[in-house]
């Protein structure tokens, strides 16, 4: 179990050169390795979307991709949206809209839509479903997340 | 002065942590020299456990300890909410799939897991009996050993853990004057409360004691559960609960938690278990329930008689199963004035994981049959399905359950409302079909909160909060009732809640119970602070104290009024200090009564549907999905929408995608979100529609009544009957599956 592999990436800006067990997915990595505890782990299969992280500007499940696969990749968790220190819009929006409840899902959800809103500015309801339609939410604030995307995206690309 | 804002949507108290990713889970949580666990189960429901072999397990660099039922002190604990009936690990035979016979304690997870796939265990199967059928069939095999039973329980050499009969009236009198009397069975299927956080525990020695962290949503009665396991008192067992990431009534009470706690006694050190999707599907699930219903009416709608045969499917053990029994036949009846009523409910044991409490709390397994077994009366007599729920409606003040709380709402409201907003008696095209449905669930029927609320010398306020915030959003609607009573802005007040060291004892957070008791105790709370603040404004100001109002945050005396937290930086400008408040609400059993309690107050709800029914493939798409509810008063109206869009559409994901899949040897094949399919932003109703009824009749802060549960009770019913008057047929199982749709449609039947 001691195989290593060397990992160069960036993660929300920041350059990691580390060695990384081969067997780590890059949720492990994020996780445990670099303390970024934002992004979540559930189903580890690929299908509830909790582990969503954006890999060079797609949405991964971070669950089925093992960090050795993200060399020389760049990585956003929910933890590099902030501006400045600060929320972002669409985080924003999430918070005005009542979007996070029990909140375990929300960071893949934000992902999910970070995603979408930079390769489609001016989304539909249809399209905000479709592309979040990989992040199961229990609280099923669906509706709220929704409104949510729209608004930021309102805010952001008038 | 500050604007008031109970009754506002102002934004989540947590809200920034949630959408920055700084909210801590359970299993975000790092102790130091942490080391990680494992359970070891079988893939088999029902097995005699001939031998465990744990050399080589032991053996493996990184194993610090594997614990089975031999390793625990004897006999093996067990414990449970009422009954001590599941033990902290499997002894002699595991009663179902996933089962816990040992636990693995590794310096990693990975050590732990390889640790794991070394244990070997050799075991004989047994037959296993997973469906209610199966289970009270003459000669099936017993699931409990009747020494695990109460003692001197007359269904002891049986699967029926209890058996109920609640009702009023001579049954077969009143058939004797029916006209019209409607019989069916229906089944509820096994589905699971599939929280996005799986369950996780840490727990420690801690001097003479124990502390743990884990997503549950009772910490007290888990650490009554935990000091009665370990014997310790309770002072020195510590139990800290991070906001868990979704609780619906799945992380109420314990499963691997003492196993947890033992392994970290035996190490000396942290140890941190999480489990996996497919092992919490094994650890929690609703009650699946086969339920008869035999109706009575007069020719003109009016109800005669409800008699009801209910049969709810318990796991292995009963956690908190036998309460669902009996809170959610007690109402069987529903809203309604039924002059007769004769229910028979039992609770049956079955060699499945153990079912514990779900939102809806058992009404969900009614309402489906009462439900839609009013319909086929109502189309069997030519009378509207909406007029004829209004005519057997509870009246506000109506006694209608004996001995049980009258009807705290006006519940017509409620049922015209929904029928409005679904466009009920307009015509609609072949393939489309409404369905009406209400549903009644009591709020607790006992309880305690103690709210302590400390105003410090610069204004600012600290609430201490008992209450778990699993989504709900209880912090921010008691830092609402702390804002608008003291006059704090939200920002300047911290709740603190999740740590029974520090946070005053609150009973439960279940039975949409805590804006009701928590809330009343913060109010309790505060006035006590307004009181101490008038006395304190009198010698102040020199003023008599009789001429002094102290409320809202405000200290009005004859000539002036002076803030909250100019009165105390004031009376605290020497030595510091500040006012410390303290509340309490309680709701008390009732003598005498069938269940124990009356409601503290009710959650009524009309959920009406509109569906398209596609002719071939029986595939369904919800048109139009209006859920109304009984809120009293929403204190915060956007949390409360959540909490009401959720519910609807996790009764949606009950009524057409859920159930569990047994195989011919009790095991769980469908275990994980693969599998096992729950609503997607792709699966929601074209438009959904969730309103609030605010009457202010509730007996919480402000008129408020619980909240949470309302809109899951009936959408299964009102699903069904669309589905019906689409159709033609009427499918008395869930869930509505495209291809159960489309063998009602091929069948007429």
């Amino acid at each position: 179990m001691s195989d290593r592999f060397p990992l160069d990436l960036t993660v929300n800006g920041q350059r990691y050169q580390v060695e990384v067990p081969v067997y780590h997915t890059l949720l492990d990595f994020l996780r445990d390795d670099l303390g970024l505890t934002g992004t979540k782990e559930c189903c580890v299969v690929g299908e509830c979307g909790a582990c969503t992280v954006i890999v060079d500007g797609r949405t991964v499940n971070s669950c089925l991709m093992l960090a050795v696969e993200a060399d020389g990749c760049e990585v956003i968790t929910v933890e590099g949206l902030a501006v400045d220190g600060k929320p972002n819009a669409l985080q924003r929006a999430f918070l005005e809209h009542g979007s996070a409840q029990c909140g375990f899902c929300i960071p893949g959800q934000l992902m999910s839509a970070q995603a979408l809103l930079m390769e489609n500015p001016h989304p539909k309801a249809e399209d905000v479903h479709e592309a979040l339609a990989g992040n199961l939410c229990r609280c099923a604030g669906y509706e709220q997340i929704t409104e949510a995307v729209l608004a930021a995206a309102e805010e952001v690309a008038p | 002065m500050n604007a008031k804002v109970v009754g506002a949507s102002v934004a989540r108290v947590g809200g920034e942590a949630r959408v920055t990713g700084a909210q801590e889970y359970t299993a975000d949580l790092k102790l130091f020299d942490m080391t990680h666990a494992k359970l070891v189960t079988l893939d088999i429901a029902r097995a005699r456990l001939i031998s465990i072999d744990k050399t080589a397990a032991e053996a493996l660099p990184g194993v610090l300890t594997v614990m089975t039922a031999e390793d625990l002190p004897q006999p093996v604990p067990r414990f449970g909410p009422h009954v001590d009936d599941r033990p902290v690990l499997a002894v002699g035979q595991v009663n179902y799939h996933g089962e816990p016979v040992a636990i693995v304690v590794a310096e990693t997870p990975e050590v732990a897991e390889e640790a794991v796939r070394r244990v070997k265990v050799e075991y004989e199967e047994l037959p296993a009996v997973v469906t209610v059928d199966a289970a009270l069939a003459p000669g099936a095999i017993l699931v409990q050993d009747p020494s695990l039973r109460r003692a001197g329980d007359p269904l002891a050499d049986t699967n029926k853990f209890s058996e109920y009969h609640f009702g009023w009236g001579n049954v077969e009198a009143a058939a004797s004057e029916a006209d019209l009397i409607v019989e069916n069975t229906y089944e509820y299927p096994m589905v699971t409360q599939f929280a996005i956080e799986p369950h996780a525990c840490v727990a420690a020695p801690d001097g003479d004691g124990l502390v743990m962290w884990t997503t549950i949503q009772h910490p007290y009665q888990l650490q009554r559960i935990l000091a009665k396991i370990f014997k310790l008192p309770l002072a020195k067992v510590r139990v800290y609960s991070p906001d868990p990431g979704g609780g619906f009534g799945g992380k109420q009470w314990p499963h691997v938690q003492p196993a947890v706690a033992f392994a970290a006694l035996r190490t000396g050190r942290p140890v941190r278990l999480v489990l996996t999707l497919e092992e919490s599907f094994q650890a929690v699930r609703r009650t699946s329930a086969k339920v008869r219903y035999r109706t009575g009416f007069r020719s003109d709608g009016t109800l005669l008689f409800e008699d009801v045969d209910s049969s709810f499917l318990v796991g292995a053990y009963a956690d908190i199963a036998d309460r669902v029994v009996t809170k959610g036949n007690w109402l069987a009846a529903g809203p309604y004035r039924v002059p007769t009523v004769r229910i028979i409910a039992r609770g049956v044991l079955s060699n499945t994981p153990a079912a514990t409490a779900m939102r809806g709390f058992g009404i969900p397994e009614t309402a489906w049959a009462r439900e839609m077994n009013l319909d086929e009366g109502a189309l069997a007599l030519g009378i509207d399905r909406v007029e004829i729920r209004l005519r057997n409606l509870a009246r506000y003040g109506e006694e209608f359950v004996p001995g049980e709380t009258p009807a705290d709402g006006r519940w017509e409201q409620t049922v015209r409302r929904a029928a409005e907003l679904i466009d009920w008696g307009e015509p609609l095209p072949a393939g489309r079909g409404r369905g009406l449905a209400v549903g009644c669930k009591s709020g607790p029927t006992t309880g305690i909160s103690y709210a302590t609320v400390r105003l410090l010398a610069d204004g600012s306020a600290i609430l201490l909060c008992g209450v778990s915030d699993m989504g709900q959003g209880a912090r921010t609607v008691f830092a609402q009732i702390v804002s608008d009573e003291l006059g704090v802005p939200m920002e300047r007040i911290e709740v603190v809640s999740g740590d029974t060291a520090v946070v005053p004892f609150t009973q439960q957070t279940s039975a949409s119970r805590s804006t009701v008791l928590f809330g009343n105790a913060t109010l309790g709370a505060c006035r006590d602070i307004q009181a101490q603040l008038r006395t304190v404004a009198a010698t102040l100001y020199g003023v008599d104290e009789s001429q002094i109002a102290a409320e809202g945050g405000v200290v009005r005396l004859p000539d002036r009024e002076v803030s909250f937290a100019e009165v105390a930086k004031a009376a605290l400008s020497s030595l510091g200090g500040e006012f410390i408040g303290n509340g309490m609400d309680r709701k008390d059993a009732t003598p005498g009564h069938p269940i124990k309690g009356s409601a503290y107050f009710f959650e009524l709800n009309c959920t009406a549907i509109e569906v398209a029914v596609d002719p071939g493939t029986g595939e369904l798409t919800i048109l139009r999905h209006v859920s109304v509810s009984d809120t009293g008063k929403s204190l915060n109206p956007m949390q409360v929408r959540g909490q009401d869009d959720g519910g609807a559409i996790m009764g949606l994901g009950h009524a057409m995608m859920e159930h569990y899949i047994f195989d011919e040897h009790g095991r769980v094949r469908n275990l994980g979100a693969i599998d096992y399919r729950i609503p997607t932003s792709k699966d929601l109703p074209l438009e959904l529609i969730t309103e609030q009824i605010e009457n202010g009749d509730g007996p919480g802060p402000y008129g408020a009544k619980g909240v949470s549960e309302g809109t899951i009770l009936c959408v299964a019913p009102a699903l069904g009957a669309a589905v019906r008057d689409a159709i033609g047929v009427a499918i008395r199982d869930l869930p509505l599956t495209p291809e159960r749709v489309w063998r009602a449609m091929r069948d007429g039947k």
